[in-house]
């Protein structure tokens, strides 16, 4: 079993995924270069986050259009597990393998701080070693994760139980403070109605060791982990 | 070809020539230089690149020592041994007069330079420190409005550039003051790691070598910015915003992950980075390294525009821009990999045997100049200088008495002391997954993952104090700088710096910067950190005057083990409070005075270095024992701002009960003053008889102020208490900056 992390140029999450994946979970963990068009024989993709191409038209704009993502949306029409991050959410939602889109944070500024976030839904391949209703700390560092899709999208997640992860505040209440960005419901994170591919703003990778004063991100990767048979489940 | 304006008295003048080096340069030539000769000559001789009027004095400084591989001014940056065969290159460069002009591209473009000057070293950029000045940001004035514009855009500019590239920002300073009105300093900091072996030189070796250019194309942004730099700011400076560049953090995302990728091979015979002076100074550096010559074709050179002139294409300062030296025969190796990241990339020149920087345009030369004494050869000036007036001494007791209450709020509120979340927030300081301490503690601290090292840095300078003392101001702020590293845990190992000073010329800003050099030289002498380079930016005036002198310490300093990873906030209700040090009674000089009584007077308080040190490696070892739970440097705003601190740092707040006992001193001056070499800790009550025996068995003043816990800060002296809920502490700390900046 083989994990890919995707490298756009711009991408700057890369090296922290490989370690979170190969360091912490010693998983077989490869880069992937944007310009190669075949992901066949991986069982995780990772879409890093960064800058891709600069962001410099529209987050992950640019990247979608990678000879990389035709093999990125062949694989999650597979059933290969896709993680997108930060940028790499973007870039999901730009190919549209996500609903919806992420905007300017209500602020106007880049926000970079620790956040909680809620499992909504533990019965997911991104969720499953969590539990339903607990609050991971994890931090968040984008200038565009305000998550926004029309009324109907949002119906749709809300009854699909596609929405993973929300904003909430040290009591794991969903309120207007917590939400760092604006985003649409406190969503921080979401998944297809496959239940395969899954975006999230915060960064687990960034919270997968205790001197950087949180492992919480490790329920994530190995929630995915678990599913995708790299590892067995502890529980 | 385009015929080159003719040399005059006038065109030498506006470039900066006196008469007395343009006879210099007719010698070296044996003959008259052309203007673009004239050009290179300019910028490599600005005090930006020569450092003719402050060489003589940066002799002064120690830098060799054990650990140190490669020295101050043998390459872009210094590197230091950290252990395991790893090492770190780091350095500090200010961008200041550049950020005057054009805030965003002016901070954005300091920390693109400063990233490269480190990955030529060879080494990854692992994470960025800054340390800003500021005019006064809180009121309704047009100067206030301005200063705010110009926090604003540095702050964003940084932001915009660091957070691209991936590399965070974790940490640094800022201070206001109305000094800096008309001319902030934008000081920028960046460390890397590398194995010893994987350190690269800029030298131009082997002679027959092809010399690549790499990077983003050619323009006209930055015309001549190094000698723009080493220019007084004045009401006309903003016609020079041409001198500013514009930075794509994106293309030197590409570039530095290209160059490292290019330095794991073994194709590179040298390499440097295209930063102030541009083209010409990486060429006559790397030829003067090396011993050699070099000879380039402008023809060659990838430009974004058209019609350049060789004058124009010699001193451009566009971004993202190296030269490598290739090893004959690995030609192929730099073209796949800068194919493969889709970077501009053009086979130049090639290394000759004469010494000679020579620049061909479509084969014709254009200029040729003797290399090494183009980047040696620039005359060493000893300015004038002039003592100023001592200070008086103050006299305390003669200060109207305020309510103290009020006065601690008003100092947190100060901008310069309160929380700077505002900023850092704006900051990515999380990616590459190593930061242990963010912003906001004395020094942040940093798992470079790599190495399994963990380093801590800070960068510090008071110049309220160097501008009434320099000399005792300058050894404070090596002294802080190791004391903050002493309070995250670290064992201090070297210092970058960062000079910013007013025009030379100016017989007292030059005494200022003696005094300045002297101090930190002998502080870093007795700290045992030597100093790896850095930079110096002199000419910081506007119409109003010179600005404080402001000699900025980077220090950086190890962690040996994740446990001795100490913070300043305290961490559990119960725990017993100690100073280690003693309570002191100096207000001269103090952010109180200044703040609160609208100030900057007089003496700077008294460095002792033995007691110093005495009480750094006291701490140092309470830490290794696992005995401390928190440790915070007192400094701007004494021990009641130190207190404050220790209460909210941490995001949870917590309280404390503090009682001083007798101590004879005037409530102000004990709450306030800024006596050195003073560390407030924090242990748990049960080790707290044992900590204090331990530190008297040292010879260490210290005594227990009380404990941790409540949901105030309460301060009993002399039969009097204060009380200041957490609450109304947090509001004037937390939200001061914020406040300030939305305004309009």
């Amino acid at each position: 079993m083989k994990a890919a992390i995707i490298r756009f140029p711009g991408s700057n999450c890369d090296q922290d995924c490989f370690y979170a994946l190969n360091d912490v979970f010693h998983v077989e963990t490869y880069y992937v270069w944007h310009k190669e068009t075949s992901l066949e024989g991986f069982g995780l993709i990772v879409l890093p986050g960064g800058f891709s191409y600069g962001d410099y038209l529209r987050c992950g704009a640019i990247a979608r259009y990678s000879p990389v993502m035709q093999s990125v949306v062949r694989e999650a029409e597979k059933g290969t597990h896709v993680m997108g991050i930060c940028n790499g959410f973007q870039i999901l939602c730009e190919a549209h393998l996500l609903p919806g889109a992420l905007v300017r944070n209500r602020s106007l500024h880049f926000v970079c701080k620790h956040v909680n976030v809620r499992v909504e839904n533990c019965r997911t391949a991104f969720t499953n070693t969590a539990l339903t209703g607990q609050s991971l700390n994890i931090p968040i560092a984008h200038g565009e994760g305000n998550y926004v899709a029309d009324a109907e999208t949002l119906r749709e997640l809300n009854r699909g139980g596609r929405i993973l992860l929300r904003y909430v505040d040290n009591d794991g209440a969903v309120s207007d403070p917590a939400n760092p960005n604006g985003s649409a419901e406190n969503i921080a994170g979401i998944c297809n109605a496959r239940g395969n591919v899954f975006g999230m703003m915060p960064h687990p990778e960034r919270a997968s060791d205790a001197r950087l004063g949180s492992e919480d991100g490790k329920f994530i990767f190995e929630s995915v982990l678990v599913s995708a048979g790299f590892i067995k489940a502890e529980k | 070809m385009m015929k080159e304006p003719a040399i005059t008295p006038g065109v030498i003048a506006s470039h900066g020539i006196t008469p007395g080096e343009y006879e210099r340069i007719k010698g070296i030539l044996g003959r008259e230089p052309n203007f673009t000769e004239l050009g290179i000559f300019s910028v490599m001789w600005s005090e930006h690149c020569s450092y003719k009027n402050t060489r003589l004095q940066l002799k002064k400084f120690p830098t060799t020592g054990p650990g140190v591989l490669v020295k101050a001014g043998e390459e872009n940056a210094g590197v230091i041994d950290i252990g395991d065969g790893w090492a770190v290159a780091f350095k500090m460069e200010s961008h200041n007069h550049p950020s005057a002009v054009e805030p965003f591209q002016g901070a954005a473009t300091g920390v693109g330079g400063i990233i490269r000057d480190i990955f030529t070293m060879g080494a990854r950029p692992v994470f960025s420190l800054n340390s800003l000045r500021f005019g006064p940001i809180q009121g309704g004035g047009a100067a206030e409005k301005t200063n705010r514009r110009l926090f604003a855009g540095v702050v964003s500019g940084i932001a915009h550039y660091g957070n691209c590239i991936g590399i965070p920002t974790i940490g640094g300073e800022i201070y206001f003051d109305e000094s800096y009105n008309g001319n902030p300093l934008v000081n920028v900091f960046c460390l890397g790691v590398l194995k010893h072996e994987q350190i690269a030189r800029g030298a131009a070796k082997g002679v027959g070598n092809p010399v690549f250019y790499v990077g983003a194309e050619t323009g006209r942004d930055g015309l001549a910015g190094a000698a723009f730099a080493s220019r007084d700011l004045t009401e006309e400076s903003k016609e020079d915003r041409p001198a500013v560049q514009v930075g794509d953090p994106f293309r030197e995302k590409l570039l530095l992950e290209a160059c490292l990728e290019l330095l794991a091979t073994d194709a590179v015979a040298g390499i440097q980075d295209m930063g102030a002076a541009g083209l010409t100074c990486s060429t006559c550096e790397t030829a003067s390294r090396g011993g050699t010559g070099v000879e380039i074709d402008l023809a060659k050179v990838p430009k974004r525009e058209t019609g350049m002139t060789p004058y124009e294409i010699m001193l451009s300062e566009s971004q993202e821009r190296m030269l490598i030296i290739v090893k004959k025969g690995h030609e192929q190796t730099v073209r796949d990999i800068f194919e493969k990241w889709d970077l501009p990339y053009a086979e130049v020149g090639v290394v000759k045997d004469d010494g000679m920087m020579r620049v061909l345009d479509h084969g014709h030369t254009v200029s040729e100049i003797p290399a090494s004494k183009l980047a040696n050869d620039a005359p060493v000036y000893s300015r004038e200088t002039k003592p100023r007036p001592a200070p008086e001494p103050l006299d305390a007791a003669s200060l109207p008495v305020v309510d103290n209450h009020k006065a601690l709020l008003q100092l947190l509120s100060h901008p310069g002391i309160a929380s700077k979340n505002w900023v850092y927030r704006q900051y990515d300081h999380t990616v590459r997954a190593g930061t242990c301490v963010p912003p906001g503690s004395d020094a942040a601290v940093f798992l470079i993952r790599e190495a399994n090292k963990i380093v801590a840095a800070t960068t510090d300078c008071n110049a309220l104090y160097c501008s009434l003392e320099p000399r005792e101001g300058a050894r404070i702020a090596v002294a802080e700088a190791a004391r903050n590293l002493t309070c995250a845990g670290a064992r201090p190992i070297a210092v970058t710096d960062n000079l910013n000073f007013g025009n030379p010329h100016n017989p007292e800003n030059f005494w200022q910067l003696v005094e300045c050099v002297e101090g930190l030289a002998e502080a870093c002498r007795a700290f045992n950190t030597p100093v790896t380079g850095g930079n110096v930016s002199l000419y910081n005036q506007s119409p109003a005057g010179a600005i404080d002198p402001t000699p900025t310490v980077g220090m950086v300093g190890l962690i040996e083990d994740e446990h001795h990873i100490t913070r300043s906030h305290f961490v559990k209700a119960g725990d017993t409070i100690i100073l280690v040090g003693e309570l002191g009674s100096e207000l001269g000089a103090s952010h109180f005075l200044k703040v609160v009584h609208g100030k900057k007077a007089g003496h700077v308080p008294k460095l002792d270095f033995t007691k110093e040190l005495t009480v750094q490696e006291a701490v140092r070892s309470l830490v290794k024992s696992r005995l401390v739970k928190s440790a915070h440097d007192c400094s701007e705003g004494g021990l009641a701002v130190a207190l404050a601190e220790s209460c909210m740092s941490g995001g949870d707040l917590r309280g404390a009960e503090i009682n001083f006992g007798s101590t004879g001193l005037r409530l102000d001056q004990l709450l306030f003053n800024e006596s050195q070499s003073r560390i407030i800790i924090s242990v748990a009550a049960t080790n707290a008889s044992a900590v204090l025996s331990l530190l008297e068995w040292r010879g260490v003043p210290a005594r227990s102020l009380g404990v941790v816990g409540g949901e105030a800060l309460v301060i009993r002296a002399d039969g009097a208490e204060l009380n200041w809920t957490l609450a109304e502490l947090h509001k004037a700390w937390y939200f001061s900056i914020a406040d300030a900046m939305s305004a309009n």
